[in-house]
């Protein structure tokens, strides 16, 4: 059997959203704002879903705008606040693209990381003043699972950019903390479907009441003029089915999980010794999300070890991919300060709900294989 | 000598050599014509075949991703064939092997040859060695070249059917141990043929344009764009022989010798080339056709494709140059450099330029003029 170690790229559908899904893949085609009985039925599920997916993410449902999944949410959060206020936007160097890409873009700062990953409190207050309108920080990484302690962020944001909201991207933190309680503070928050079970295609934002939010998508003024577009009726009542799941499972799914991908971590450590495990220090891994493993091995190229691994079953990645599929270098990697020629031999293991023993068991056997292959054929480097 | 080859066999085209052996290879897929063919007929003939796109250049610089819509294409083909397909980031290769000499050399006044580079250090080293690691036995391209052995099992590459598209010169630097490893199916066959190979199987490759240029310099920005965003441009004085300014050049980097056009020269009259270059100093010598042309030219950083080779050789200076004939001697005074004394006097080579040397159809070694 192969091992699915990507969940950090997208998940199995969850059976739960398979099932919610179904019945709007053939039967309940209608449009949700239209005035027919086809129409009430969509919305009553749109709203439903809406509902539901409010209540796992601490929002009121009113506050929930479904979008195209977690890099519509993130563009919708940077450049709705500066469409609506101007100023400046602060992101951490660690950020998702769909978040760096639109701070970067209009101008604005990006606050450095520690070598562990961790936003430097001290930058961010040098990079605040009353200009700035929007301030996003993620909760967890995508690349190498890291928390960020958001509420020290937002506290100090309040004081040093008092008119500044506050967005957080929580697509990879929340199969595995309760993102209600973490991102309270919080006044924007993304998430997206396809990293919990849910489908492809599908996201939201939470949009708290005083964040100015302007629309980046125009037209038939749905999702009360903040996103216009047809609702993806079949993806939102997937996603809530797949959140609710999630949220139900989380503690239970965490302790299993953090548990094999301790194995795991421990494991590949133990037969690559000189492998260097990203952002953690002497083990302690409270500070990631419990799918997250991520190593970074000396003398071995990304490429080919996920060459190999792909053949040998277990799919795994390496950095963010450009649009052409290549790897490209990680610029989360190089925010920790990590020399260039490790950060090439860069692996992400992420596990998630549907993970096995025997997943774990394969990837131990499977990844020093491979290692051991690439460094007895010398690659150049 | 050329009398004990098989001449007109590709014996290394498709591994046909060894007919039965069935061979893991990888195919470097740019997205064109050639190289989907090539993945086909290795298909055909019954290989392990995989498709490989290199991104090279893009991403972090300023021109955006890389081809993008190159390596959809190539995906694409090989989802038509039902191979797989990988995307390898060698970017940083290219950046330090092709695109920085490109640069220095240019500053320097010389003319550099990035598709050679790019085949020597990249397409070549780099994708040999990442195939080797990963278990595979060839790597296959879809260059218009062949490559013949003799009945002693050395191997050489010999130009392609189709002498029009004939790219024997830009993959001169192979050795033994890497021609033994390299299979090259659409040497045998013409450009129509390519073509024509593809509409049958219904590749959507079939009609798509031959590459042209330099891959890193986009054709709206231009080299003398390219080259200013990296190294200060400087104006030069062109001058004749005796020394008398005659003209002026925005960019003496970016003068070539042979150039004739955009060297600011007073029209009417017999026409005129450059034929020195001199940057630290920012001149360009002109005179006329006859000055243009040497008795020699000395060749620096030699390859061969099995150990050096002197005497009377046919001599090509440009991709798709005419070959002429030379005696090819070492220069007892530096034996890293040969010395191509010209049958009759030819024109010169920049300095740069890859000097390739041929045994009737076929290469036997190559380097770069040097000043």
């Amino acid at each position: 059997m192969p091992a699915y170690l990507d969940h950090a790229a997208s998940t199995p559908v969850r059976p739960e959203a398979a099932a919610a899904a179904l019945p709007f893949l053939t039967d309940l085609h209608g449009n949700p704002t239209a005035a027919h009985a086809w129409g009430r039925q969509a919305r009553r599920a749109l709203d439903d879903a809406r509902d539901d997916l409010a209540e796992v993410l601490g929002a009121r449902p009113g506050e929930v705008v479904f979008t195209s999944g977690g890099t519509e949410a993130d563009n919708q959060a940077i450049a709705g606040v500066l469409a609506a206020r101007g100023g400046v936007a602060v992101c951490s160097a660690i950020e998702h693209h769909a978040v760096l890409e639109p701070v970067e873009r209009s101008g604005g700062r990006v606050v450095r990381v520690d070598h562990r990953g961790t936003i430097d409190l001290d930058a961010l207050r040098d990079a605040l003043d009353p200009g700035v309108t929007v301030v996003s920080v993620m909760l967890a990484n995508n690349e190498i699972g890291v928390l960020q302690r958001l509420d020290e962020v937002v506290e100090i944001v309040r004081i040093h950019a008092p008119g500044a909201v506050v967005h957080t991207d929580a697509v990879q933190a929340f199969p595995w903390i309760d993102v209600a309680d973490a991102a309270a503070a919080a006044d924007l928050v993304s998430v997206s479907a396809h990293k919990f079970g849910g489908l492809k295609g599908s996201g939201a934002l939470v949009v708290r009441p005083g964040a100015a939010v302007a629309p980046i998508l125009r037209g038939g003024g749905q999702e009360r003029d903040r996103r216009s577009g047809t609702p993806n009726v079949v993806g939102a009542v997937a996603m809530a089915a797949a959140a609710r799941a999630t949220h139900d499972h989380r503690k239970a799914t965490v302790e299993r999980v953090s548990a094999l991908r301790d194995r795991l971590a421990d494991g590949l450590l133990a037969a690559v010794p000189d492998a260097v495990e990203t952002a953690v220090a002497g083990g302690d891994r409270s500070r990631k999300v419990a799918g997250s493993l991520h190593l970074c091995v000396p003398g071995v190229e990304s490429e080919a070890l996920l060459f190999l691994l792909d053949q040998a079953g277990v799919a795994a990645s390496a950095a963010a991919s450009c649009a052409s599929g290549a790897l490209d270098p990680s610029h989360v990697l190089a925010a920790l300060g990590c020399d260039r020629a490790l950060a090439g031999g860069s692996l992400r293991l992420s596990l998630g709900w549907n993970t096995t023993a025997a997943d774990v068991d394969l990837a131990l056997q499977v990844v020093p294989a491979a290692v051991a292959r690439l460094r007895a054929a010398g690659v150049p480097r | 000598m050329s009398g004990r080859r098989e001449r007109d066999g590709n014996d290394r085209g498709l591994g046909a050599s060894a007919a039965s052996e069935r061979l893991r290879v990888f195919v470097a897929m740019s997205g064109g014509v050639d190289s989907s063919v090539a993945a086909a007929l290795l298909l055909e003939a019954g290989h392990d075949v995989t498709g490989v796109t290199l991104k090279l250049w893009g991403g972090e610089s300023d021109t955006g991703c890389c081809s993008v819509s190159d390596v959809d294409d190539a995906r694409r083909v090989a989802d038509h064939l039902g191979i797989d397909h990988h995307t390898f980031n060698f970017g940083d290769d290219f950046t330090a092997h092709v695109v920085e000499p490109y640069v220095e050399q240019h500053a320097a006044g010389r003319t550099p040859n990035p598709c050679v580079e790019c085949n020597r250090h990249v397409k070549f080293d780099r994708l040999f060695a990442r195939a080797e690691v990963l278990g595979f036995d060839a790597v296959a391209t879809g260059h218009h070249a062949r490559i013949v052995t003799d009945t002693g099992g050395r191997r050489r590459i010999a130009r392609g059917v189709d002498r029009a598209k004939d790219q024997s010169y830009v993959v001169h630097m192979l050795g033994q141990a890497q021609l033994a490893r390299l299979l090259l199916p659409v040497g045998d066959l013409t450009k129509d043929e390519v073509r024509a190979r593809a509409r049958a199987l219904g590749l959507r490759t079939a009609g798509k344009p031959d590459s042209q240029d330099v891959c890193f310099i986009t054709s709206a920005q231009g080299r003398a764009a390219f080259l200013g965003a990296r190294i200060p441009l400087r104006p030069g004085r062109v001058v004749d022989q005796s020394g008398a300014e005659v003209g002026r050049v925005p960019a003496v980097e970016l003068v070539t010798i042979g150039q004739r056009k955009g060297l600011g020269l007073a029209g009417g009259g017999a026409p005129r080339f450059a034929i020195d270059v001199d940057v630290p100093a920012a001149t360009v010598t002109v005179g006329s056709a006859g000055d243009l042309l040497a008795a020699e030219v000395r060749v620096g950083a030699l390859a061969w494709a099995d150990g050096p080779m002197a005497g009377d050789l046919l001599v090509q200076t440009s991709a798709h140059g005419v070959p002429h004939a030379a005696t090819v001697a070492v220069d007892p005074a530096d034996r890293t450099v040969v010395v191509v004394r010209w049958s009759d006097p030819a024109r010169r080579v920049a300095p740069g330029q890859s000097v390739v040397f041929y045994d009737g159809d076929e290469v036997v070694g190559g380097g770069s003029a040097q000043a």
